[in-house]
């Protein structure tokens, strides 16, 4: 009877979305009454697991095998499947990392179990559990009900205020996995990153962000004017970078940087999530954009929806005369 | 090789959305359509890899009568069969029914790849293929950018969060999400379309498949996102919006 909540680490280090899950996690057991269990996987976590033993749970319970060293779905899969096994948790609690992706949906499939992936709010009904997502990149929202348990949620980056550790020593429990080399069938190779970064997005104090509303390469100078007017670094949207217009260095969001400038206008960009999770810590978000139910505008504090061929000149411009 | 590629029909990117009397999904009536984005990379990835290796691509795609449409766009494109899995006309799967239903097509076809987007566009749940690979057995990898096939095994190149990439080696059968973006699309020529009028489109009504259907995860109430921030919105022409936008920036959020 209990709530499980998997911390992810990446050699030896915690994701931060982590604890938001476990946020979410500590919420969900409430309604149910039950206590939160935390779950470490990987190859010699201990010292990482004892970083675990302060926060509000009632242990950790860890997986330590030489074939949890490097990430694979295989893996993954079998080892939780087998701590839920011996566990019998009413819930499952993930981050909504690009990992988890990847073996989250294999594990709840494996127990006849959907996955409901991407959880925004965890929302109690007369005692039942709603879990809310977004349709439509974010459009539309939707309160889902699990049928069976356990219930298998993973929940966005940012979307919960992450737990903070209380202090004590929460016990660690050792869970003995049995894991064969031939049950794993991908083969991982290092992590490399491309090249090293030359623009810090995350130092600017001004963003001027351009997404898919720009249509062309050709109207990029517009943006470009409006960046040089506010002194602000040019950002961009997955889209702009995929076409290649902008460098993927210039791109926001959840595989590119994350920001938190002082002012972030976003031009032409409809928000969508994995854009969001990029921004949403900017102090000052500005919208412009012609769809008045684009997305975007639930984040932003000032929002303007018209032509931004029109708008983005006149800001340009108006910018200019303040500045003198 | 045999390629089966899976896409799906969704709303069309700058739809009105609106809400049907249920309040449980939405009114699909004057509604236009068109393929998941990002399927149409995997169709992309699906067609280069046939280019390379021979064999065929088959595309696959579940719902009602009108996914014809985008069934059609996939053979004019060059995909060489389909099968179309025919769904009532309303009602949403979650993502374990979906793949159940999917999986129990594309089983009997063997295939050495199958290739799908990494998520769809409406319901979001970026699970489909994941699903579809526990099911069947094959091994899978999501977010993949780049497909390199190694006879018996492919190496593929996956995108991690944070500018990170892995490469990873896997056995066929496989199951790829691909990731969208990366390879510029084809359009459908005029001999491509003529052509798809030809070609095979089995249609298969999903309870002939016998997947379990019953929903895991049910839809209870969908609504207009409640604004967790108060956005001012600012009108006026552009020239009035610019003065007020820079007024606010300087005196109310004061960071101008």
């Amino acid at each position: 009877m209990s709530v499980l909540v998997m911390l992810e680490q990446r050699g030896g280090k915690w994701n931060r979305a982590s604890f938001e899950a476990l946020a979410a996690g500590e919420k969900v057991a409430q309604a149910l009454g039950v206590p939160v269990a935390a779950v470490v996987l990987g190859a010699g976590i201990e010292t990482l697991a004892k970083e675990a033993t302060g926060y509000a749970v009632e242990k950790i319970i860890t997986a330590d095998h030489p074939l949890l060293a490097d990430y694979t779905a295989d893996g993954y899969t079998a080892a939780l499947d087998q701590i839920i096994g011996s566990v019998r948790p009413e819930a499952v609690i993930f981050p909504h990392t690009y990992q988890v992706r990847d073996y989250g949906p294999k594990l709840a499939t494996r127990l006849g179990r959907a996955f409901v992936s991407d959880v925004v709010d965890v929302k109690i009904e007369n005692g039942e559990i709603r879990l809310v997502r977004q349709l439509f990149q974010g459009k539309l929202s939707a309160d889902i009900k699990a049928a069976n348990q356990p219930e298998f949620i993973s929940v966005q980056a940012g979307a919960f205020r992450a737990a903070t550790a209380s202090g004590g020593d929460r016990p660690i429990e050792p869970f003995a996995v049995a894991l064969e080399a031939e049950q794993i069938r991908s083969k991982p190779e290092a992590p490399f990153r491309e090249a090293q970064r030359s623009i810090d997005l995350s130092a600017a104090d001004v963003i001027v962000s351009v997404g898919r509303g720009i249509k062309e390469k050709e109207n990029l100078p517009l943006v470009e004017d409006l960046a040089r007017a506010l002194g602000a670094e040019l950002a961009a949207s997955r889209p702009i970078c995929d076409n290649g217009w902008l460098p993927m260095e210039r791109q926001v969001g959840s595989s590119g940087q994350t920001v938190a400038p002082k002012i972030y206008i976003a031009v032409g960009i409809s928000g969508a999530i994995q854009h969001l999770v990029g921004m949403k810590g900017s102090k000052t978000i500005v919208a412009i954009n012609k769809d008045e139910t684009a997305p975007i505008f639930e984040s932003a504090d000032y929002g303007i929806v018209g032509d931004l061929f029109e708008v983005v000149p006149a800001l340009a411009e108006e910018i200019r005369k303040t500045k003198g | 090789m045999k390629i089966i590629v899976s896409v799906k029909q969704v709303a069309a990117r700058d739809s009105a959305l609106r809400l049907n009397s249920a309040g449980r999904w939405l009114d699909e009536s004057d509604l236009s359509y068109e393929m998941n984005e990002p399927d149409a990379y995997a169709l992309e990835e699906a067609l280069q890899l046939k280019e390379k290796l021979g064999g065929e691509v088959i595309v696959l795609c579940a719902g009602p009568a009108r996914v014809t449409q985008t069934i059609r766009e996939a053979l004019a494109k060059g995909a060489d069969r389909a099968i179309h899995v025919e769904t009532a006309e309303d009602g949403v799967l979650d993502p374990l029914a979906t793949g159940r239903l999917l999986a129990a097509a594309i089983g009997p076809e063997a295939p050495d790849f199958v290739l799908t987007g990494l998520q769809s566009d409406d319901l979001g749940y970026g699970q489909t293929g994941v699903v579809v690979a526990e099911l069947l057995g094959y091994s899978h990898a999501t977010i993949v950018m780049e497909v390199e096939p190694q006879g018996k095994m492919v190496r593929v190149k996956r995108e991690l969060e944070d500018g990170w990439f892995q490469n990873v080696v896997l056995p066929l059968p496989v199951v790829l999400t691909v990731q969208s973006g990366i390879k510029k699309l084809r359009y459908a020529t005029l001999m491509g379309i003529k052509k798809a009028k030809t070609k095979e489109v089995k249609t298969v009504a999903a309870r002939e498949l016998g997947a379990d259907m019953a929903s895991q995860a049910e839809m209870k109430r969908v609504y207009l996102p409640e604004r967790s921030k108060k956005t001012q919105m600012l009108s006026g022409d552009a020239k009035q919006v610019a003065h007020q936008l820079v007024e606010k920036l300087k005196f109310e959020a004061r960071v101008l």
